[in-house]
């Protein structure tokens, strides 16, 4: 009986009689991993039996008792779960039970790595386990890898600066990140740009006025005047907007006069998180100091303006945008 | 010594000032005077330092003193040392007065004088009260108890600074910036400074009496000072203006955070023993939530008069600095005037030699806008960072 496999996820594919070995704290990535190997457990053989156990909670005996032969046979899957709490005489059971494994049985053990339970993860790998990584996602770089990827698992698209946005507006937890895609992915066509983030996360000021700030300093003037629209069109306060613009602007000019160096050296030396500094690495192209001193100017009037020196506020902001993009495209007035 | 010494170089205000109080002098005697001679509402204005406040101070002794302001009876003595039973001084200093304070302190203005004389209500920076703490002045104002007198501060007349309706019912005594010899001349006399610092001190302070005696006494005022004047060489870059907006920024905080954290710390203290936190028994869930409350709106209170600390700390750091671009501007033209920072005059004459006229001026009027823009409630650190790069580019 052969069935499909998993092509792009060789490393979670459960073979039966198997004992598996999910390591890594990405909690959102090695539920992920255990339930895909169940699920491939549960699609070879679908009346296997599923039993799930905090590693913590078991005793000996139980244990002794699941992986035990089967009088009847019947096949049996048991996922432990939080292996690195599992107690002296279960983590024996267990790598007694991984030398010589039971034809019915899948075993899935899931551990967060490091020092705690090591015994428990070192024995099981040398005594064959298959070993399934979660990668740690710490790199701002990883995490937009991470939400691209996402989204193109549930079957939609995303840019790196969409999922940037959406970073920005969620923030850095996998899960929330997770279900934040899922649900962009199901509310619309599944095409996502920084406009759907945007759409979505209104109430985020932050957002809004980075989107706007965003597509100014790259010189995307059409883009960041519909970003400013719909900010103002949803009632997004210009002050916050003129700040981010600002904020634009000056992560550039320090990150472009900052010189070579790695985003995290840079970031180390500016006091500023490394996925700003990589973001601000990209946008400073084509900028020049003299191009840089105008645009500060311009966020700075624009401050002004907004903080009340000006009847039309909007327009403030607009003239800004035009302003920045327009200083990048002349490189500086002088 | 008559109570006008120390009010430094205003000549016209103290005519007019002398002139009023002998006005005011002849109503106690009970002689008629020719209407509008003595005025119940003054409006002194001035720039920072030309002394609004010694000024306003003087007058309300001259207003108390049977001899116009002689200097050295107790009444002059009491007023200007804030004692005098019948003069009130109020000093918003970011602390807002409240309403209520407000009209107790206008009702207090409207009993009788105990001594006699007047009841004086004396306002420094005026232009610091709340919308709601000014209204109730207004209505003193306008209708003002036949022995009282308001006397209040403003840097200008601007409707900014004061409401176009108290203005209006106001006599405005403006000031002027004082001389640099004059301000030295009250360092030394009055503060015993010794006059090669007192003259340093008045100059770099350009006209600020209370800036001139800080300058002279404070070293850490004079570290701060020499650092904003190192300011134009260590414009070497786009990231060297963004580290000089920076070190700016945090030494105005660090400045303001000096002058005012132990005063928060005192108020807080006072406050808590006054409401008695920690009570318990019957209602004291209820008395609990109030004191919250009221501790709640003290620390917001705290916390404007830390950013107008902030903002002030950082003005005079502007003001240092336009003096630097100014002496640089006076060198270029080669106009026949005293620099500013005569102890870097080198450094502001040989960036002049460096750069053009124009570029000097474009330079000086960066400063000035970025004055004018975190006066205008524009982030400071973005005016700032606006103003060196600016600065550095010329
Ligand atoms: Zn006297």
């Amino acid at each position: 009986m052969s069935r499909p496999r998993h092509p792009w996820h060789d490393g979670a594919m459960a073979d039966r009689n198997a004992v598996h070995l999910v390591l890594g704290d990405e909690e959102l990535l090695a539920a992920r991993a255990v339930g895909d190997l169940v699920a491939a457990a549960r699609a070879a053989e679908p009346d296997a039996e599923l039993r799930q156990y905090m590693a913590g909670e078991l005793v000996a005996g139980e244990l002794a008792e699941m992986l035990s032969p089967s009088l009847f046979g019947g096949a049996r899957v048991l996922v432990l779960r939080s292996g690195q709490d599992a107690k002296k005489d279960v983590i024996a059971a267990l790598l007694a039970y991984a030398k010589s494994p039971d034809d019915d049985v899948t075993l899935i053990v899931q551990h967060v790595g490091g020092a705690k339970g090591k015994a428990l993860s070192d024995g099981l790998k040398s005594a064959g386990a298959k070993v399934a990584t979660v990668p740690k996602i710490s790199r701002p770089r990883e995490r937009v890898d991470f939400v691209t990827s996402e989204v193109r698992r549930l079957g939609g698209k995303a840019g790196d600066a969409a999922a940037e946005a959406l970073i920005a507006a969620v923030g850095n937890d996998l899960r929330e990140l997770a279900s934040a895609c899922s649900q962009l992915v199901a509310d619309t066509d599944g095409n996502i740009d920084v406009r759907t983030v945007s759409r979505y996360y209104k109430g985020r000021a932050e957002v809004s006025g980075f989107n706007v700030a965003d597509a100014a300093l790259v010189g995307d003037v059409s883009g960041a005047l519909e970003a400013l629209r719909w900010a103002l069109h949803i009632g997004v306060d210009p002050v916050p907007i003129a700040d981010a613009i600002a904020d634009g602007v000056r992560t550039v000019a320090r990150v472009a006069s900052a010189g070579r160096g790695s985003a995290y050296q840079i970031a180390g030396n500016l006091g500023m998180p490394p996925w700003k500094v990589e973001r601000a690495q990209r946008q400073a192209r084509g900028w020049t100091p003299d191009a840089l001193v105008d645009a500060m100017q311009a966020a700075a009037e624009c401050n002004a303006a907004v903080k009340g020196g000006s009847d039309d506020r909007a327009y403030a902001l607009e003239r800004a945008v035009f302003a920045v993009a327009a200083a990048r495209q002349g490189g500086g007035a002088r | 010594m008559t109570v006008w010494a120390d009010l430094v170089g205003q000549d016209a205000a103290i005519e007019t000032l002398s002139r009023a109080a002998r006005a005011a002098r002849a109503v106690v005697d009970g002689e008629s005077v020719e209407p509008g001679a003595m005025t119940h509402a003054w409006l002194f204005t001035g720039p920072p330092g030309s002394g609004r406040s010694v000024a306003a101070r003087a007058f309300a002794a001259a207003l108390q003193c049977p001899d116009g302001g002689c200097g050295v009876c107790a009444a002059c003595h009491t007023t200007l040392g804030g004692t005098h039973a019948d003069v009130r001084f109020v000093v918003p200093e970011g602390l807002s007065i409240s309403v209520s304070e407000m009209r107790a302190l206008v009702l207090r203005a409207a009993s009788s004088p105990t001594q006699g004389r007047w009841q004086v209500l004396l306002v420094e920076d005026a232009d610091r009260l709340t919308e709601a703490a000014g209204n109730a002045l207004l209505k003193a104002v306008e209708e003002p108890p036949a022995r009282t007198v308001f006397l209040l501060c403003t840097p200008s007349t601007h409707p900014d600074d004061i409401s176009v309706t108290i203005r209006s019912r106001c006599r405005v005594v403006t000031l002027r910036q004082p001389p640099a010899e004059a301000v030295a001349e009250v360092l030394v006399r009055r503060d015993g400074i010794p006059p090669n610092v007192a003259t340093w001190a008045a100059s770099a302070a350009q006209g600020h009496v209370g800036r001139a005696r800080h300058l002279a006494r404070d070293p850490q005022a004079q570290s701060r000072r020499e650092a904003v004047l190192a300011v134009p060489r260590r414009l070497t870059g786009v990231g060297a203006c963004f580290d000089a907006a920076n070190a700016l920024i945090e030494a105005a905080e660090s400045e303001a955070a000096a002058s005012t954290s132990a005063v928060d710390a005192k108020e807080k203290a006072a406050l808590e023993t006054a409401l008695g936190a920690g009570g318990t028994g019957k209602g004291a869930a209820g008395a609990a939530r109030g004191t919250k409350g009221q501790i709640t709106d003290l620390e917001r209170r705290q916390k404007t008069r830390a950013t107008r600390s902030q903002r002030d700390a950082l003005d005079r750091a502007l003001v240092d600095l336009a003096g630097f671009y100014r002496d640089a501007l006076v060198s270029s033209v080669g106009a026949p005037v005293a620099p500013v920072h005569a102890d870097v005059a080198g450094q502001s004459a040989a960036a002049a030699r460096r750069w053009s006229p124009e570029s000097t001026l474009r330079r000086l009027e960066a400063v000035l806008e970025c004055r004018a823009a975190i006066d205008a409630n524009v982030k400071p650190r973005i005016a700032v960072e606006a103003m060196m790069l600016a600065l550095w580019r010329g």
